[in-house]
């Protein structure tokens, strides 16, 4: 593999008896530690999952074309970021503001899906005509539709209660999982726009002074492999009709 | 140390490296959709998964050229998380009830 080569310098007082920069390594103990927050909401959610006694179930609201785009809009902006770090270290200025503000706009995309998803979860409803004539067409009902049914006083479902935090136990551990994350990635944003705004201020942003937008860059990459996690587990997994389920 | 050089990727194989990402991410989503997969959309999901998540780490966030000592701080972080979920997950299936 072909490589770039840049030297790593920085005031001698960065580097302590290690050898290592002390803010990066505090930056990945931090990151190492957050794995383990997201790691006990993470495992919160899959205790809960399927012990909501009341709807809407992970399979009535979760829309995985939209969520696997936003999947993949946050995936590019950690290559943004990547390469504005590269652009960075090679002198390249423009290249670095491009990049910052791609990266930025990206992270920005991602939580206006996410709005977007709470959003549509919290306004969640249910119009069933008639449950008799559901039963004759398909044969049988989602979990939530024949709950809905079986509690009806009449024939005809009508909810709007959505799914919200204090709905069930599936949206609390959702929300506040998804929150979290969203909340490190606004985090994240704003970040970047600082570093982004400095870039315009001689001599804060330089190729000699890169550590600092490579401790963004780590935060920014640890909020994508979180999300990573939370894709596969919550989203793909929460959805998926297993046999027998 | 504050002479040392560091050996990071072109900016080409920053962008390979988010192809096979996307890729990734696009087998993730057929597969989830492959209904008689049943059970074993589990591992292969996980795989795949863990492969997205090591690419990130090892590539865009340099653990491959850094020192290993950043790796170890990551990892232990990583594992401990790991071990808090399963055991999260055990004491609630197998303990519950049993107080």
């Amino acid at each position: 593999m072909s490589t770039d080569v840049h030297n790593n310098t920085h005031e001698d007082h960065d580097y302590t008896t290690t050898g290592l920069n002390h803010r990066k390594m505090l930056m990945w103990a931090f990151l190492g530690s957050d794995c383990m927050f997201f790691g006990a909401l993470i495992a919160t959610y899959l205790v809960y999952q399927g012990k909501s006694l009341v709807g809407p179930y992970p399979i009535d609201v979760f829309d995985i074309p939209v969520t696997s785009v936003s999947t993949f809009v946050l995936l590019m902006s950690s290559m943004s970021m990547v390469l504005a770090y590269a652009a960075l270290t090679q002198n390249k200025i423009n290249g670095f503001r491009i990049w910052m503000a791609s990266t930025a706009i990206m992270g920005a995309t991602f939580i206006g899906f996410q709005v977007y998803e709470f959003s549509s979860f919290s306004t969640f409803h249910v119009d069933i005509e008639s449950c008799a004539e559901q039963k004759v067409k398909y044969g049988k009902f989602d979990d939530y539709e024949a709950e809905l049914c079986s509690n009806a006083k009449d024939d005809h479902v009508e909810t709007h209660d959505g799914l919200k935090p204090q709905t069930n136990l599936f949206g609390t551990t959702f929300y506040t999982l998804t929150g979290f994350h969203g909340a490190h990635v606004t985090l994240g944003i704003v970040w970047i726009l600082s570093l982004l705004f400095l870039s315009y201020k001689k001599g804060m942003i330089t190729p000699e002074r890169h550590l600092d937008v490579d401790l963004a860059a780590l935060y920014w990459h640890f909020v994508d492999v979180v999300w990573i996690v939370i894709f596969t587990v919550i989203y793909l997994f929460g959805v998926f009709p297993f046999p027998g389920s | 140390m504050s002479k040392e050089e560091i050996h990071h990727p072109t900016a080409k194989q920053y962008f390979r490296i988010a192809m096979v990402l996307s890729v990734i991410t696009a087998i993730e989503v057929a597969i989830f959709y492959l209904e008689f997969l049943g059970y074993w959309m589990v591992p292969i999901l996980v795989v795949l998964s863990t492969g997205k998540f090591a690419l990130v780490a090892m590539y865009y966030m340099h653990l491959r050229y850094d020192h290993k000592l950043f790796t170890y701080l990551f990892v232990t972080g990583v594992v401990l998380a790991t071990v808090v979920i399963f055991a999260i997950i055990s004491l609630f299936s197998f303990g519950i009830g049993r107080w």
